[in-house]
């Protein structure tokens, strides 16, 4: 190695030396970013990973800010998101960044999904990263519904009274639970203390955790890649996978364009559509909680949609409440039921990828159906996507090994 | 360029039809909060014709002097009716049970009226009062039927009068319904300048919804600026750093 040249340079690596030697700095480095191999091939899929953490990181430094100055009181909560929005220098910018940076996250996040999806990532060496990836998927939900609740607007107030209610079709310990987790027979100030408490500790620490665990174990495993080929099964002679490329610098550079693109497209949001024409930002949420004025058409912000659709689908409550939690629960079980002999949708055969497309079709229908006042053929339309949603996952054994694939290449392709 | 924007929002929001209000057809309001003189007039005719029965409570007087171009002496001449201070809220003096008695219903505050609602509803709603004896203060609206409020606009506008026509339901019941509203006796302005004064005022009220609005599509504009060329560099970085990789 060259001497380093300069005070302030032989300084910098005097200090890091200094540490390396009592913390495994360099190790660390080496491990996750300098000599973590990545396939080549990644594409515009391979984005969403490092961009749900840069949503994560949004929401936490807005979130702290945010606090400064949100009364955690059902009295002044409302009022005091409005000083945030007019009179804290700045406030609306944090303001809406949290709440964009909310839909973002789903956003980032379902799309992130469907690339494990499709390209098998879920599939065994890497199976504990898909399931606490369905943990991240489950606290994001729960984090997104309390903050829902924070500025106690009307569709605040009433979203959380109808999916509280929701615990209460459990038989026998269903209305004590209900009533245990509001703190009250009905939404109130204690209500929005706890869920303060869970958005802005309890559930950010376990979503911390749950990261963490992803990437320890992404990083045990090493990245899948497009054509869902092995890169470790051929390493060169120094040991380097011959289609891996070091994480730091190629994929740091290459994130940092699509970190690029991304905040374009979430900056045009925040200073010109934050509340984007009622999707990420309810127009009833403008108005004060009232529990005495229930409002025409109670209904969650879009990431909800698709889960809510199938709840109001099934007509009685208790069964409904099983199948919109069946939804989540078996995202779990993905890897155990692709039984496919390829993991890339590339060398799948044409029925594998009908599937696919009627699987995406029926999702984005239900999240359009439960933003929907709920006709009889909505119902109707919401009752058949519900039977598809549920039947691509139970029948995943089945299908995903029809057809004939092709042949999977030895390395990736470009 | 911000009225592109907006012109792509207003794809994006007319899009999903999550707007608030009942099925009226609204006519286009045409705000724009940009517009400082059209600011102005609007907050003159809030104060005159709004500001006694309805609060804005989360609006600061002095806010509306830094965002209007107003110096102190303006507001507190045109603006402040009451003994109110320039950094306080535009609160009234009405208390709500007695508007209760009064008209039937508290009168709501108008800080965010024009978010819940929107600017197309509101200006639509402002025009379509008409003479209804049924109601207890003869007045009614084609877009809020049954509404407490009386027209506090009708010496601008003129007063309206509902033309009827029968219809038919599913059910094979025939009802009357108002088919449109003629003007009975005209006011001190034309339907155009009416028009106009409206518009005033719903900017006005859009303004009042989010004072934000005005900075934030300004300061965007750069932040855009910025962003497309921070991309630029990042990609022609990866570029260079990707030259090697086969």
């Amino acid at each position: 190695m060259r001497k380093p040249q300069g005070p302030i340079l032989r300084a910098a690596t005097g200090v890091l030396h200094w540490c390396d030697e009592r913390l495994p700095v360099i190790e660390f480095w080496n491990k996750h970013l300098a000599r973590y191999y990545a396939p080549k091939n990644f594409n515009l899929w391979y984005f969403f990973g490092s961009l749900a953490l840069l949503v994560l990181v949004n929401q936490i430094v807005t979130g702290i800010w945010l606090t400064m100055h949100y009364k955690t009181s059902a009295a002044e909560a409302f009022a005091s998101v409005e000083y945030i929005m007019r009179d804290v220098p700045w406030g609306w910018l944090a303001r809406y960044m949290h709440s964009t940076g909310a839909s973002a996250f789903f956003i980032v996040v379902y799309l992130h999904m469907f690339r494990a999806l499709i390209y098998g990532s879920h599939r065994r060496p890497r199976e504990l990263i898909w399931i606490f990836g369905v943990l991240i998927y489950l606290c994001l939900m729960a984090e997104a519904f309390l903050g829902y609740v924070l500025p106690w607007g009307q569709m605040s107030y009433w979203g959380a009274q109808v999916i509280i209610s929701l615990f209460g079709a459990i038989p026998v310990v269903g209305e004590g639970l209900a009533e245990w987790i509001r703190g009250d027979y009905l939404i109130s100030d204690a209500t929005l203390n706890r869920f303060f408490a869970l958005h802005v500790i309890a559930v950010p620490l376990a979503l911390l955790v749950l990261v963490v665990l992803h990437l320890a174990a992404l990083h045990e495993v090493g990245s899948n890649n497009p054509d869902g080929v092995e890169i470790k099964k051929l390493k060169g002679p120094d040991g380097v996978p011959l289609d891996g490329i070091p994480f730091h610098p190629y994929y740091t550079v290459k994130d940092l364009v699509g970190v690029g693109f991304f905040l374009l497209i979430f900056a045009f949001v925040v200073f010109f559509a934050p509340t984007f024409g009622g999707w990420f930002l309810e127009h009833d949420n403008f108005v004060p909680a009232n529990p005495l004025v229930t409002p025409d058409h109670i209904k969650p912000v879009w990431y909800f949609t698709p889960f809510y659709a199938m709840l109001r689908a099934i007509p009685d409550k208790l069964f409904g409440v099983v199948v919109m939690g069946s939804a989540v629960i078996i995202l779990f079980f993905l890897p155990w039921l692709d039984r496919s002999p390829v993991r890339s949708i590339r060398y799948r055969p044409w029925i594998a990828k009908l599937f696919f497309a009627v699987f995406v079709i029926a999702f984005i229908g239900l999240g359009w159906l439960g933003a929907q006042s709920g006709s009889s053929l909505q119902t109707l339309m919401a009752r058949i996507f519900t039977l598809i949603y549920f039947l691509f996952f139970l029948g995943m054994p089945f299908w995903s090994r029809w057809g004939r694939h092709k042949p999977v290449p030895e390395r990736v392709t470009k | 360029m911000s009225r592109i924007m907006s012109g792509l929002v207003l794809v994006l929001a007319t899009a999903n039809g999550w707007g608030a209000g009942p099925t009226v057809k609204l006519d286009q309001a045409q705000t724009d909060v940009a517009n400082i003189q059209m600011l102005q007039r609007g907050a003159r005719m809030y104060v005159n014709y709004c500001g006694s029965c309805h609060s804005a409570q989360y609006l600061r007087y002095r806010r509306l002097m830094e965002d209007l171009g107003l110096t102190e002496a303006q507001v507190k001449e045109n603006l402040i009716f009451s003994n109110a201070k320039i950094g306080e809220t535009m609160t009234i003096a009405m208390r709500p049970e007695h508007q209760r008695d009064w008209f039937g219903a508290p009168a709501p505050d108008l800080s965010l009226i024009s978010r819940s609602r929107g600017s197309d509803w509101l200006y639509t709603y402002l025009k379509s009062f008409y003479l209804d004896p049924d109601r207890p203060l003869g007045w009614n609206n084609t877009v809020f039927p049954q509404v407490s409020m009386p027209n506090p606009l009708w010496e601008l506008q003129g007063i309206q009068e509902p033309v009827y026509e029968t219809v038919v339901d599913d059910r094979g019941e025939s009802r009357q319904v108002v088919a449109k509203l003629k003007l009975a006796r005209p006011g001190s302005q034309s339907a155009a300048e009416f028009d106009d004064s409206l518009r005033d005022l719903v900017t006005f009220l859009e303004y009042v919804g989010e004072p934000a609005k005005m900075k934030r599509e300004s300061v965007g504009i750069w932040v855009l600026l910025y962003l497309v060329l921070f991309t630029f560099l990042a990609y022609l970085l990866k570029l260079e750093y990707w030259r090697d990789v086969r």
